[in-house]
């Protein structure tokens, strides 16, 4: 396919949906500049990226384990399990806080990844349950309610200070897409991910060492939804045991606008970013129309919204699926 | 996941014990379990044995089974349907809608009754239908294509409610969840009615067959002129319509309506109840017995932590330990 090298030039279905979010993107924000006064005022922008850092974080994970053609579920309760689990070692330590939120959603990746590839069920339904299980988890830790961080330790400033006038949650998940993209598109690790994506059967006879990448691409994703919760208790200064609802759902989505197809084999780290920008953007332009007073959409029409924007993305890739077949 | 595997001719008679003991499991490991769990009350939870626990377990119960016969219904032609959730949301929104009088006046409370169960749950399946045709249409995944109405469909019953609460007292609507039909809650012999419906259609129908034909080989069912897209309308739209039913029988139970909460996680306790019923997610099975006897695991396990004063979350833990227990055991007992 067209995954191993990847010239310039436009030479498939995916690369077009892939330029498509770019520009849509471009169109937005451009629509946006020109409608809203404030759109472009550095207190929009910087509050967008600090707030939506942490789904950019979990889209990127959940774009590695969809290229393997998998999926993980668990993200969202994962996100919040970590973020008590930092609220709780934040008092210790500020980094304690960071590292014990990440631990936590490492131990579920590895939960997951163990689930899969040794148990072999299928990711929907390993993630599902680790999904319950991490909400349970974080439930029991927080007692039922959020946990208050720690304002003494410095642990706040991973989620609501800046560094060279970036936030920091921005400047985290810029590092994680750069080191994403890294392995994607550089290293051999990623050629692997895409190949098993492909065909796990044809991967294993090509000799490629398929359970140990599948296992590292789901902790990947524990992890990264545990760098997410750790920015969520940081922001709101607070473990939220009951956050993160829905979140797997917008970091598919993102993936999906971003032009990763969900069979696998085909995707990128850019266009995911892209896409979860875009879904954030739409958002934010919302909240600027109602600003207008022209329309007054109540917060309940964000899921319409956004259910019927999933709905042409994805109506849009099968076309060019189908395109592809019979060109 | 697909691995590569000779498959190592098996003499009749030589199975390995170990073999033999995941196909005993996988054939009558939820019934054990349902049993065992019943033996474990009784023996630990004070006044189990009371009509009142039998009465809170099958009301809590009707719900899930009623969603989860059409969850089993779709799995078995290899889908899924997350849409369930929302769809019980926009069907227990519509209701009382109706019979208040929201949409038009109301002349005749028996005729605005009547309409009251019927319009929600021909909605529920138009948008089942929905899902269908994007499966269908537009070779679209059915995790993605009932995404859509999971994350919509919600939305839509808080813009018809606006978010707000419906309060309501009407004796014949709420029939369906407080009468008794010989003494048996109204909504337990729904149930009934329902899984011996679905049952029957799997066993003695010719759609029942080209449910599970699709399953478990969609070209070769194609192949030999089963009509594959009007199978899956079919079964997406019977999930849809079941949804709206179950929708109903939650809003008359609780005597309000709120379309944050209804059918909330609905997918994952339907999905959960079919997995541990047996029938393989994968598709190409439909234990529409299992399934009951899936849900009953589900909500005694629930019931007896309760009971027991272990905490709620706990029992998220647990029952995310059941279902991959479950599955596991299943598929283990499928290749032998």
């Amino acid at each position: 396919m067209h995954t191993l090298f990847r010239p310039f030039a436009i030479k498939s279905s995916g690369d077009l949906a892939r330029l498509g979010v770019i520009l849509a993107l471009f169109g937005l924000i451009l629509f946006g500049a020109l409608r809203y006064d404030h759109f472009l005022s550095p207190y929009n922008i910087l509050s967008f990226l600090r707030y939506n850092s942490m789904f950019a974080l979990i889209a990127l994970g959940m774009a590695f384990v969809i290229i393997t053609g998998g999926i993980d579920l668990s993200v969202g309760g994962t996100a919040a399990m970590a973020s008590v689990v930092a609220a709780l070692f934040s008092p210790v330590h500020w980094a304690a806080g960071l590292l014990a939120g990440m631990a936590a959603g490492f131990a579920v990746g590895a939960l997951n990844a163990f689930i899969i590839t040794k148990m072999r069920i299928q990711p929907f339904i390993a993630t599902l349950a680790t999904m319950l299980a991490a909400y349970g988890t974080g439930l029991l830790l927080a007692d039922n309610q959020s946990v208050s961080v720690s304002y003494d330790s410095g642990f706040t400033v991973i989620g609501q200070d800046d560094f060279l006038g970036f936030p920091i949650p921005a400047w985290i998940a810029l590092a994680a897409y750069v080191l994403g993209w890294l392995v994607l598109e550089k290293l051999p690790a990623g050629r692997h991910v895409l190949a098993i994506g492909d065909g796990e059967a044809t991967a294993g006879l090509m000799g490629l060492k398929v359970e140990r990448t599948l296992a590292a691409v789901y902790l990947a994703s524990g992890t990264l939804a545990g760098l997410a919760g750790v920015i969520l208790a940081a922001q709101f200064g607070a473990g939220q045991p009951t956050e993160g609802v829905g979140w797997e759902l917008f970091a598919i989505a993102s993936v999906v606008v971003g032009g990763t197809l969900l069979t696998g084999g085909s995707g990128s780290v850019g266009a995911t970013l892209a896409g979860a920008l875009l879904l954030a953007m739409v958002f934010n332009i919302l909240n600027f129309e109602n600003g207008l007073g022209w329309i007054s959409l109540s917060a309940y029409w964000q899921s319409v919204i956004r259910g019927a924007f999933l709905l042409v993305v994805v109506i849009l890739q099968a076309k060019l699926m189908t395109r592809r077949k019979t060109a | 996941m697909t691995t590569i595997e000779t498959p190592a001719p098996q003499p009749s008679g030589a199975l390995s014990s170990g073999s033999r003991l995941f196909a005993l499991a996988g054939r009558y490991g939820t019934f054990a379990a349902f049993l065992a769990l019943v033996v474990f009350n009784m023996a630990v939870t004070p006044n189990f044995l009371s009509w009142q626990t039998l009465n809170v377990n099958l009301t809590q119960v009707a719900t899930i089974v009623i969603v989860a016969t059409g969850m089993t219904l779709v799995i078995a032609t290899g889908g899924i349907d997350l849409s369930v959730g929302s769809l019980m949301a926009i069907a227990g929104a519509l209701a009382p809608m109706i019979f208040m009088g929201r949409f038009w006046p109301v002349e005749n409370m028996g005729l605005a009754v009547a309409l009251a169960f019927l319009i929600p749950v021909v909605v529920a399946g138009l948008f089942g239908l929905f899902n269908g045709l994007l499966v269908t249409r537009f070779s679209i995944q059915p995790i993605i294509a009932t995404l859509v109405l999971f994350i919509a469909g919600r939305g839509i019953a808080q813009v018809m409610t606006n978010g707000n609460l419906q309060v309501f007292k009407n004796e014949g609507f709420q029939f369906i969840a407080m009468g008794r039909i010989a003494g048996i809650p109204a909504q337990v012999v729904l149930m009934i009615v329902i899984a011996a419906l679905a049952f029957a259609l799997v066993r003695y129908t010719v759609i029942g067959r080209q449910i599970i034909a699709v399953g478990g080989n969609e070209k070769a069912a194609r192949l030999t002129g089963i009509p594959v897209r009007r199978v899956k309308l079919f079964v997406y739209m019977v999930s849809g319509a079941l949804s709206g039913l179950a929708g109903l029988v939650v809003v008359a139970r609780n005597s309000a309506s709120d379309a944050n909460l209804v059918g909330l996680g609905m997918e994952l306790d339907a999905i959960a109840a079919v997995a541990v019923g047996g029938t393989l997610l994968t598709g190409g099975r439909a234990n529409i017995v299992g399934t009951v006897l899936g849900a009953f695991v589900i909500q005694l396990v629930r019931y007896t932590l309760l009971a027991n004063g272990v905490p709620d979350a706990a029992a998220l833990i647990v029952k995310a330990g059941l279902i991959v227990l479950a599955v596991f055991i299943q598929q283990r007992a499928d290749k032998h």
